[in-house]
């Protein structure tokens, strides 16, 4: 609440758009200051959706209040995962941090609250 | 020549406090050669060496009796052995204390102890943070400082013939590699086979997680009989694949998306997952459904380990003062945002890191991104550091004052303080680490028992 920016919604999405929550599921771990949050389609006809629009570049942006460092992202084609380590995202660290969650358990569903928009030409 | 066709692997507790009857259940009825308990995280250690500070008898796993009561006589009947970091802070004493439980239950049983975790009396305090690069010591006053050992600090013990092997801190999947090399002879050079072994045991290091645990999504990964969550076994090959499974009957399930969200927990780079024992590849791995709650894996690959140790250094960090008051009905979140920007203005300038969470508005994610909602109840947390536990205190006093000097309605005001220690991590050249191995037993305490168990000093590399 205190010293936070208020969250600006994106512009408004096309058609079709629907949230990562009902295209793939996740499960966040922790080391140190570092969360990893990992992505998987349900299935992997929506694999390539995913590639596309949950670049490391869309996390940053949609998790910019939480992840303070960078955003690395490892594609996992024979799991249809993907895997992005985030930076300075837990306060400092599971043992020193002052939020409620300190090991950032529950941010797998602040990333799955992510809109995905739908490919061109489908 | 593998002197085994396949071992089965079972994991009875995937954190400190994980449940016990889940282990029973695998100890009884799951045919296994292996039972890993896995009950350390990183903070765990350091907590742990605070209370061996404060009783040397301490530092050691708390729930060691309760979880030693239960599984050592199944252990002794079903020819099953059992390998456990409860160790903590405090290795040989755990190991004295589980001497201790098997002679009370009449059980003859031989302890193993790991040693040589502990490096605090080697630490270099210029060593820089693997975090920060800072030096270790600008974060605070050192308590702990443990090496993560790997199989070549336990195969020594397995090799003493124990029922038991009681660790401090070794690295999690060496836990289940170590009784997988024993078992099958593998060299400690070959990358391939200790990956794929590392592998399965980052699988089941955390227990329930692999069997439906931590995956529920009502709607859309619904789990069956959540309240009885068997826990994991894997049945290894001595070509290092495997079959994972769970005790029939058992609540959860083992599905290829149960495997996969833990295969790349808390995974930093899956082409490099570096433990003190080699440099696993989990993007090579395979999984394959075999139906029925068993998922096959195979094809991990991996890189020689590299030269350096992993170690965590535990240091005090102040103390953590917290509070929470809530409030519900009509305006609720206007009442609770009040009383949060009163704490505010109260505490800021003594206290400047204070937090203001609203628990059920942005606690968690700290935003809505976008669905706001006005809930009928809000529950208001502040929390702040301070160097001194007088200073941290403020935080819950303020907000327990709300209850005669802020706005109308608040309810149910709890206040926390809580030591804080941080842990940040280094690295350490193998050689300055030295393992070793002290053999307990109840020879003695069965035979007269007033006695104590056998033990010598810890030599290192040493069994004795």
């Amino acid at each position: 609440m205190t010293g936070r920016p208020a969250k600006v919604m994106p512009p408004a999405l096309r058609p079709g758009t629907r949230l990562l929550h009902e295209l793939a599921h996740c499960r966040a771990g922790d080391k140190g200051d570092t969360s990893i949050l990992s992505l998987f389609a349900y299935r992997a006809d929506d694999f390539p959706l995913l590639v596309e629009r949950v670049t490391a570049e869309a996390v940053a942006t949609h998790l910019e209040h939480i992840v303070h460092g960078e955003v690395h992202r490892h594609v996992l084609p024979k799991l249809c995962a993907l895997q992005f380590t985030c930076e300075h995202a837990l306060g400092s660290g599971v043992t020193t941090s002052l939020a409620l969650d300190t090991h950032g358990k529950a941010l797998s569903f602040a990333l799955l609250a992510l809109p995905i928009e739908p490919l061109e030409n489908r | 020549m593998p002197r085994h066709k396949t071992i089965r692997i079972g994991c009875g507790a995937g954190f400190q406090g994980d449940r016990i009857d889940p282990a029973v259940i695998l100890a009884a009825q799951g045919r296994l050669d292996w039972l890993v308990l896995e009950c350390l995280a990183e903070r765990t250690v350091a907590a742990a060496q605070l209370r061996r500070l404060a009783d040397p008898d301490q530092g050691y796993d708390p729930l060691l009796r309760a979880r030693m009561t239960a599984l050592l006589p199944l252990l002794k009947r079903g020819r099953c052995r059992l390998i456990s970091n409860l160790g903590a802070a405090n290795p040989i004493g755990a190991g004295r204390k589980v001497v201790e439980i098997a002679a009370e239950l009449g059980l003859p049983l031989k302890v193993a102890v790991v040693t040589g975790d502990d490096v605090l009396d080697r630490l270099d305090p210029d060593t820089p943070a693997l975090e920060t690069g800072q030096p270790v010591r600008e974060f605070g006053p050192p308590i702990s400082a443990n090496a993560y050992l790997g199989v070549d600090a336990i195969l020594p013990a397995i090799a003493t013939g124990a029922d038991v092997i009681i660790t401090g801190r070794v690295s999690d999947p060496s836990l289940f590699l170590a009784p997988m090399i024993h078992a099958f002879g593998w060299p400690l050079d070959e990358p391939t086979l200790l990956a794929r072994g590392t592998v399965i045991g980052h699988l089941l290091e955390c227990a329930g997680q692999l069997t439906g645990g931590y995956f529920a999504d009502p709607g859309l990964k619904d789990v069956r009989d959540l309240a009885h969550l068997g826990f994991p076994f894997c049945d290894v090959g001595a070509d290092g694949n495997g079959t994972l499974g769970k005790v029939p009957g058992t609540g959860g399930m083992i599905t290829l998306r149960t495997v996969k969200e833990q295969l790349l927990y808390e995974v930093t780079d899956p082409t490099a997952y570096i433990t003190p024992d080699v440099v696993a590849d989990f993007s090579t791995v395979d999984l394959i459904d075999l139906g029925e709650d068993r998922i096959r894996v195979e094809n991990a690959d991996g890189l020689s380990r590299t030269g350096t140790l992993k170690v965590s250094v535990g240091y005090r960090a102040g103390f953590i003062g917290e509070g929470e008051i809530s409030y519900a009905g009509p305006n609720a979140r206007a009442r609770a945002e009040l009383a949060g920007a009163v704490l505010y203005e109260r505490l800021h300038h003594d206290l400047p890191d204070l937090r203001i969470d609203l628990i059920g508005v942005d606690a968690i994610h700290g935003s809505d991104f976008g669905h706001r909602s006005d809930p009928w109840e809000v529950r208001l947390r502040a929390a702040a550091s301070g160097g001194t536990r007088e200073l941290a205190e403020r935080v819950g006093l303020e907000l327990e004052a709300l209850y005669t000097n802020g706005p109308a309605g608040g309810g149910g005001a709890r206040k926390f303080i809580t030591e804080r220690i941080g842990i940040v991590s280094t690295l350490m050249p193998r050689d300055a680490v030295r393992s070793g191995v002290v053999r307990l037993s109840t020879d003695r305490a069965l035979a007269a028992p007033a006695a104590q168990g056998t033990e010598g000093p810890a030599m290192p590399g040493a069994v004795q």
